[in-house]
C-alpha cells in the first residue's frame, strides 16, 4: 500500500517537473516569435496591459512593505550592533542586506500573491469555461496566446519593482538612523553609495529575472491544469502560491550559492 | 447537395481517460456539405468523440482523417492548419470575457491573417449579421444571454469561413424557444454554405432529425446505428428504440452484484 502511495507521488512529482519544463520551453521559444509588426498586435496590447497590472499597480504596496522591512532590518541590526558600539554599521547591513536579498525576495513575495494567484485563477477559469479549448481550436497556442504577455511582461516589471523595492528599504533604513543617531539623509545616503557595490544591486536584479519566470510559469502551469470545475480554480490557485513560494526559495538559495562561490 | 468526397473519417479509434475506456473503436464518416448529428445519452461517450475530432485529445488508437490529414499522428504545426479550416462552438459557449463580442468574433482573423483592420470589422459585422447579433458587437459577453451568447460563438466559429463547423449541445442550457431559434440557425447556415460540413452532437431528438442529413447514435461508446433521420426512426436495435422512446434504464435487479458494489 504504501510503496504504491511513494509511486504514485513519485510519478506526480516527475510529472509536474516534467510537464513545467515543457512548459517552460514553450513559453521562452515562443517569447523569440513575438513581433510586433506582424499579426501579433493584439499580444502587445495585452502585454502592456498586463505590464501596468503586474508591475505599475503593484509599486505602492511594493515600496511600502519593502519601506518597512528596511527599518526592520535597521531595528534588528542595531538591537546587536549596539553592543559593538558600531551602530553606524547598521547603513551598510540595511543596503546589502535589502539590494542582495530582501529587496528581491520581498517583492517576489508579493508578486505571487497579486499576480501569480491571479494568474492561476484566471488561466484556471479559461480552463474550466472550455476558452482555453476554444483557443486550441481556433489554431491559437495558448501557451503563446496567455502565457507570453504575462512573462514578457513580468521580464521587464520585476527589476523595475526591485529598483523601487531597494530604494524604499534603502530609505525606511534612513527612519532609523535619522531616529536614533540623528543621522542627515544626505549622510545616510552618501555612506549607503560608499558600501554598495554595483554587484550587489544587480545580483538582485538577476534573481529577480529569475523569480519573475518562476511566478508566471508555475501560475500558468496551475491555471492550465485545473480539473473539476470551480473547486478545482480554487486549488489551482493556492497550489500556484505555495509551489511558487517554494520555488523562488529554491531558486534563491541556488543563486546566492552561486554567487557567493564564483563572484564575491 | 453532399458531393461524397469525406471531410472527416474516423477509423476504429479507442479513446479514453486514465484506466477508463470511453470510446470503444468508433468509425464515422462526414462528408462535404454534409450535416451529421452524432446522438447519444450523457456519457455515451459523443462529446469525447468531437473533443477527438477537433484534435483536443489523441486517441489511443485507430484514425482521425480531417481533410486526409491523420490528426491522431500529425504535428502541432499539421493540426494547426487543419483547425484553421474548423470552426468550434463549444457547449458553455467559450466566449472570451474579457473581450467584447465583436473582438471575440475577429481574433481569428486578427491572429491568422493580415488583412486591415477595416476590412476585419466589415467581416465581424457579417458574421455578427449572419445569426442576428450585429447590434451587440460592443457588448461584453457577460451582458449577453445564455441564446445570444451560443449565437456570438457561432459567429466565432464561422469567422474563418471554415470548411467544417462543429457544436458540441448547440440547445444544452436553453429554454425550448431560444433552442429552436438555434436549430433554426444551424438550417439558415446549411442553405447558406452548402459545401460546409456541419457536425452536430446533441442529445436533443427533435433538433437532430429537423437539421441532420444522417445521424450517428452513440452508446456506451460504441456506434450502434448510423444512417439517414427515415432509417434510424425506423431502427430495431433495442437501445435505438429505448432511446427513441424515452425509455429508462431498468433498475439493476442483480442483487448480488448491488451487495459486491456496497461492501467493496
Amino acid at each position: 500500500m504504501t510503496l504504491t502511495q511513494i509511486g504514485h507521488s513519485t510519478i506526480e512529482t516527475v510529472e509536474y517537473v516534467g510537464g513545467l519544463t515543457i512548459q517552460f520551453g514553450r513559453g521562452v521559444a515562443a517569447v523569440f516569435r513575438l513581433n510586433p509588426f506582424r499579426g501579433s498586435r493584439l499580444r502587445w496590447h495585452t502585454t502592456i496591459r498586463q505590464m501596468a497590472v503586474v508591475g505599475v499597480e503593484a509599486l505602492p504596496v511594493v515600496c511600502l512593505i519593502s519601506g518597512f522591512v528596511g527599518l526592520i532590518m535597521a531595528l534588528q541590526g542595531a538591537y546587536e550592533l549596539k553592543k559593538f558600539g558600531a551602530l553606524q554599521y547598521v547603513v551598510s547591513l540595511v543596503g546589502v542586506s535589502i539590494t542582495r536579498e530582501l529587496g528581491p525576495l520581498m517583492t517576489a513575495i508579493i508578486i505571487i500573491g497579486r499576480s501569480g494567484s491571479a494568474f492561476a485563477a484566471e488561466i484556471g477559469t479559461m480552463t474550466v469555461t472550455e476558452e482555453v479549448d476554444a483557443l486550441r481550436t481556433m489554431a491559437l497556442e495558448p501557451v503563446d496566446f496567455l502565457l507570453v504577455p504575462k512573462l514578457v511582461a513580468m521580464m521587464v516589471m520585476m527589476p523595475c519593482l526591485v529598483i523601487a523595492a531597494d530604494t524604499a528599504g534603502i530609505l525606511g533604513g534612513a527612519v532609523f538612523t535619522y531616529a536614533s543617531l540623528g543621522m542627515s539623509l544626505r549622510n545616510y545616503l552618501s555612506i549607503t553609495s560608499e558600501v554598495l557595490l554595483l554587484r550587489d544591486i544587480i545580483t538582485g536584479l538577476i534573481k529577480s529575472l529569475a523569480f519573475g519566470m518562476i511566478i508566471v510559469q508555475v501560475g500558468c502551469f496551475e491555471g492550465f491544469h485545473v480539473r473539476g470545475g470551480p473547486e478545482g480554480v480554487g486549488r489551482a490557485t493556492t497550489k500556484a502560491v505555495v509551489q511558487s513560494i517554494f520555488l523562488v526559495i529554491i531558486a534563491d538559495l541556488l543563486f546566492t550559492a552561486f554567487f557567493y562561490l564564483f563572484w564575491s | 447537395m453532399a458531393d461524397g468526397s469525406k471531410m472527416i473519417e474516423v477509423r476504429n479509434v479507442i479513446a479514453g481517460y486514465g484506466n477508463r475506456i470511453i470510446l470503444h473503436g468508433v468509425s464515422l464518416d462526414v462528408r462535404a456539405g454534409e450535416t451529421m448529428v452524432i446522438l447519444g445519452g450523457s456519457g455515451s461517450g459523443k462529446s469525447t468523440l468531437l473533443r477527438h475530432i477537433v484534435g483536443l485529445e489523441r486517441p489511443r488508437s485507430g484514425q482521425i482523417l480531417v481533410k486526409g490529414v491523420d490528426i491522431a499522428k500529425c504535428s502541432r504545426r499539421e493540426l494547426n492548419e487543419v483547425r484553421k479550416a474548423m470552426g468550434v462552438s463549444f457547449q458553455g459557449s467559450a466566449l472570451f470575457n474579457s473581450m467584447t463580442v465583436g473582438d471575440n468574433v475577429a481574433l481569428p482573423l486578427r491572429e491568422h491573417t493580415s488583412l486591415a483592420e477595416s476590412t476585419i470589422r466589415l467581416m465581424t459585422r457579417i458574421k455578427l449579421e449572419q445569426v442576428g447579433l450585429a447590434p451587440c458587437e460592443n457588448y461584453y459577453p457577460s451582458q449577453l444571454s445564455g441564446g445570444m451568447k451560443k449565437r456570438a460563438a457561432v459567429a466565432r466559429a464561422l469567422a474563418m469561413d471554415p470548411e467544417i463547423l462543429l457544436f458540441d449541445e448547440p440547445s444544452a442550457g436553453l429554454d425550448p424557444i431560444i433552442a429552436a431559434g438555434i436549430d433554426e440557425l444551424i438550417l439558415e447556415l446549411k442553405r447558406a454554405f452548402t459545401q460546409m460540413s456541419i457536425v452536430v452532437v446533441t442529445h436533443e431528438l427533435a433538433s437532430a432529425f429537423l437539421i441532420a442529413d444522417r445521424v450517428a447514435v452513440v452508446d456506451k461508446g460504441r456506434i450502434i446505428a448510423i444512417g439517414r433521420m427515415e432509417e434510424i426512426r425506423s431502427s430495431s436495435n433495442p437501445r435505438v428504440r429505448q432511446f427513441l422512446d424515452r425509455v429508462p434504464d431498468p433498475v439493476s435487479a442483480d442483487q448480488e452484484a448491488f451487495l459486491e458494489r456496497l461492501i467493496e
